[in-house]
């Protein structure tokens, strides 16, 4: 406290250092980031978060290499006569990874940010909301990204050997690519509409059940004749039998599925957009 | 002390006309800042304007703000100070059957603290949600630094700093990652470790949010509210939750950011911190401004000189020898009150105690009063609660 007499001087403010660092600046001085920057921020702060939950990881990793492992190695499953067991579930378990990602994981973290107010306090920042979802989709390609190794990695060493020609080194990425457009905009449709919890409860329900009857472990063919057109027309068994048909049986191009893809990511993008209540 | 007798001397003058149009407010909607005291540039570094946040409450002799603390240094000379920082014309917001705001007028001057007090339910976060652009009006004109804030949101997001009423931060990140995003979405941000210790967080940069104190909490939403070095932050409710300590650091920021140059909206019904911290306040109630002016103007529009004496002292001798618009009462026996419109001046006090020496009285626990703002509030607000 400083108690000035009459005729002093005013005090001198006190020296800054020592301890603590300098008052900074408060005066304004406006202005927005490049937006590159800002989505590489954005981008990196959720991807930091989703690999620290470890609610997350189990879904996005630890159920598809579990269940890669353990089916691959033991004969769990007929799978049908004369095929490898690894080569069967290799690209089931890579659409399932892309489903636990863009949908389950997405639809979790966002629905919950939601609630949280996260959402809405962003869009008072510079960051758009075009970059917010550019933010998302980088963040969930990059955990793909890593899924996608550690499922090579495994899916090696147990002895899968992918019967593909060479347009798979393309077609590939493009499958998973609408896939995953596909898988996030239900996702964001799913988180912008319902309550946090509905999204949190929807969500793995969605995700239990299309890792039944998406084609991811147990074959499409068991199913009974009647079904199963219809479960290659949801997304899961799209992208699987997609990605089963290049990897496994050598095919060029499943227009098919992927025509599938496209269509659920157009429809479900729409809404999502439409319908996305930010608060 | 001198300076306040003149001020308030120059004031008292006006007090009359004043008091009408604070009770007219609701009808008139053009009741602005009727800030006239002259600015007198000082060459003292910004620091020294933190005197602002040391300005005692009711009853101190610390000069009034509009007197003796508005020399803040306009760092940003680009700004147009003709605009104000928030203009707000016969607002109007409904939800469903509720209408939460209605017909509201304000105008928030640059480089000052505005305050918006009401009671629960005043329609106080709609208004400013409104501001920030959250919310369309149904009626009416809003303009943020000029700007229509639906319209030109991507222009204003830069230049405005917002502090949600609560929430708005990812529970699990910690509070240095989440300064060190909103840092990276501006060009020119505060440097994270600096503001962290402005703020008091630097021992738990590292704590997620959802493990901070509520207080804490607040402080890391304030923060991240000013770190894009904005011109006009807009504060719902920010010292809520927070202890003594902490309110006094948030208010001492606050002072900070005006004497930087930078305008400040904020919702209270802390009456006390409007006290201190408003250049200007307006209470809303219904949705609609029932009183606007300095916390002086709204405090002082009537002023109480109080005395004990022997019962039965002659009051219209007494009231003859006063100003006229003066009140004179005995009430209780013994107990002399004299109201005037404004506030106590020399001249009245000089009055009265002449009227005494005369008559050989001897005016006893003498004081001079004004209400406090929240005696004010409270008269204009009413006394029942609130939902």
């Amino acid at each position: 406290m400083t108690v000035l007499a009459r005729g002093d001087d005013p005090p001198e403010p006190p020296a800054t250092g020592g301890t603590h660092p300098p008052r900074p600046p408060m005066a304004p001085a406006p202005g927005a980031a490049p937006l590159r920057r800002m989505i590489a921020a954005q981008a990196t702060l959720e991807t930091r978060t989703l690999l620290r939950n470890g609610e997350q990881l189990l879904l996005t990793l630890v159920v598809p290499l579990l269940l890669l492992a353990a089916f691959g190695l033991e004969p769990l499953v007929n799978f049908g006569a004369g095929l490898s067991r690894i080569d069967f579930l290799t690209p089931g378990i890579i659409a399932l990874a892309v489903m636990s990602t863009a949908f389950t994981s997405q639809a979790i973290a966002t629905g919950f940010e939601r609630r949280y107010g996260v959402l809405k306090r962003l869009g008072a920042t510079p960051l758009s909301r075009p970059g917010l979802i550019a933010a998302k989709t980088a963040t969930v390609i990059a955990v793909e990204l890593l899924q996608g190794a550690l499922i090579l990695i495994v899916a090696l060493a147990i002895g899968w050997r992918p019967d593909a020609s060479a347009a798979a080194i393309v077609v590939v990425p493009l499958l998973i690519l609408l896939g995953t457009a596909a898988f996030s905009g239900l996702g964001l449709l799913m988180a912008g509409t319902l309550r946090a919890e509905a999204t949190l409860a929807g969500a793995n329900l969605v995700y239990i059940v299309l890792l039944g009857v998406g084609g991811v472990i147990f074959p499409l063919a068991k199913f009974p004749a009647g079904a199963r057109p219809v479960l290659e027309l949801l997304p899961t068994g799209a992208l699987s039998t997609g990605l089963r048909s290049v990897l496994q049986q050598g095919s060029a191009f499943p227009v098919g599925n992927a025509v599938t893809l496209m269509i659920w990511a157009a429809v479900a993008i729409t809404a999502a957009a439409r319908t996305f209540k930010w608060d | 002390m001198l300076m306040k007798h003149k001020q308030l001397a120059g004031f008292s003058t006006s007090g009359v006309v004043l008091s009408t149009l604070v009770e007219a407010a609701d009808r008139d909607y053009r009741l602005y800042v009727l800030r006239t005291a002259p600015r007198i540039p000082r060459s003292r570094p910004a620091m020294s304007c933190r005197a602002g946040s040391s300005r005692g409450g009711p009853g101190s002799s610390t000069p009034p703000r509009y007197a003796g603390c508005c020399h803040r240094r306009l760092a940003s000379v680009s700004t147009v100070p003709q605009i104000p920082a928030v203009e707000i014309g016969r607002l109007v917001k409904r939800y469903g059957q509720t209408t939460a705001v209605d017909g509201l007028t304000l105008s928030a001057a640059r480089g000052a603290v505005t305050g918006i007090l009401g009671p629960n339910g005043a329609g106080k976060t709609t208004t400013v949600e409104i501001c920030e652009g959250y919310r369309k009006p149904d009626q009416g004109t809003v303009r943020v630094l000029g700007l229509n804030p639906v319209r030109d949101a991507r222009a204003l997001r830069p230049r405005v700093g917002v502090m949600l009423q609560s929430g708005g931060i990812p529970p699990s990140v910690p509070a240095a990652d989440y300064l060190n995003l909103m840092s990276k979405f501006h060009a020119h941000p505060v440097a994270v470790p600096a503001l962290l210790d402005l703020v008091g967080l630097t021992t738990v940069a590292r704590t997620p949010y959802k493990r901070l104190s509520g207080g804490q909490q607040q402080r890391l939403s304030l923060a991240a509210a000013v770190i894009g070095r904005p011109e006009l932050v807009f504060l719902d409710e920010p010292t809520s939750g927070m202890d003594p300590q902490a309110r006094r650091a948030t208010w001492e920021l606050i002072g900070q950011l005006r004497s930087a140059g930078v305008s400040i909206i904020l919702t209270t019904h802390f009456m006390e911190e409007a006290e201190r911290l408003c250049d200007y306040v307006a209470i809303i109630d219904h949705g609609q401004l029932v009183a606007a002016g300095t916390p002086g103007q709204l405090t002082g529009t009537v002023g109480q000189l109080r005395f004990r004496a022997e019962p039965g002292l002659d009051i219209e001798s007494l009231l003859a020898a006063l100003p006229p618009a003066s009140l004179a009462k005995e009430s209780p026996a013994g107990h002399y009150v004299i109201e005037v419109h404004g506030a106590v001046d020399p001249l009245l006090l000089a009055a009265v105690t002449a009227w005494c020496a005369e008559r050989d009285v001897l005016a006893n626990s003498l004081r001079i009063e004004s209400r406090t703002l929240e005696d004010v509030f409270l008269e204009l607000t009413g006394k029942e609660l609130r939902p």
